[in-house]
């Protein structure tokens, strides 16, 4: 495992664009997230986002979102975008939530290249959004398998 | 390559779910399926374990859909998915997941409510 780390890190150095790309976002990252936003006011209230401060195994993080909501069909979420900020590519899930459900909770598990800081997004019936965001640190990423 | 490798089918799901529950509870059901998730991207540089995603997991009661989630490569191997559902009546409850190349796994499950 440690291995595979050091010769990851080598070919980092080695491929110095792809290096670049990594230290930074992940491309396409601020065009999905203000595709879900679409112009409209964000609150940071009303939901919540746990995630582990520190993973041991990026392959396999625990993930819960949990908003706020009645869950009447006069009030209730749509839908919830999960982002990861620093993967290569920051789509994780897109959640279809219905009033059927009674509670706005989804929990999962997710793949995390490395430390960085995970988003979700909700979107209610109305049209609102409601945003959280969680840091979590990586001890081995999940991309390296 | 000329030739494909047949697809095997996809594992058998696993739902944990209240057989019963009273008007108006609201339930927790938990969802695993085996699956390797393989976004085509990991291990790139030591040669890449070829693409093979679940795309799509759908939850009906009575046959309309109640919770479904759209996959991407951030989701970790052998989904495991949690969510809640409010049930008023006995209903019939049916998951189905979906893979990039349109093979489907099925479960069914009944709560008894009243």
């Amino acid at each position: 495992m440690a291995g595979a780390r050091r010769r990851g890190l080598l070919l980092g150095l080695v491929a110095l664009p792809a290096g670049i790309a990594w230290a930074q976002e992940a491309p396409g990252l601020e065009a999905a997230m203000q595709g879900v936003i679409a112009g409209r006011p964000v609150e940071e209230a009303g939901i919540a986002l746990r995630l582990p401060a520190q993973a041991e195994n990026g392959g396999q993080v625990p993930l819960t979102v949990a908003v706020e909501s009645p869950m009447t069909a006069a009030d209730h979420v749509v839908a919830i975008h999960v982002f990861a900020t620093r993967n290569p590519t920051p789509g994780v899930a897109v959640f279809h939530l219905s009033p059927a459900l009674g509670r706005a909770e989804v929990q999962t598990r997710i793949r995390l290249a490395e430390d960085q800081r995970v988003v979700a997004l909700a979107v209610l019936n109305d049209g609102r959004i409601r945003r959280a965001a969680a840091e979590t640190r990586v001890a081995t990423g999940g991309c390296l398998g | 390559m000329t030739t494909t490798p047949a697809l095997v089918p996809l594992a058998q799901p696993r739902i944990r779910i209240p057989r019963s529950a009273k008007p108006g509870e609201v339930i927790e059901i938990r969802t695993l399926i085996e699956h390797p998730m393989e976004s085509g991207i990991r291990g790139r540089q030591e040669g890449a374990a070829p693409r093979d995603m679940l795309t799509r997991l759908v939850v009906r009661m009575g046959g309309e859909t109640v919770f479904a989630a759209d996959l991407g490569n951030g989701t970790a191997a052998n989904p495991y998915h949690v969510f809640f559902l409010r049930m008023e009546r006995t209903s019939d409850l049916e998951f189905t997941w979906t893979d990039e190349r349109g093979r489907v796994a099925r479960a069914t499950a009944r709560v008894q409510v009243g």
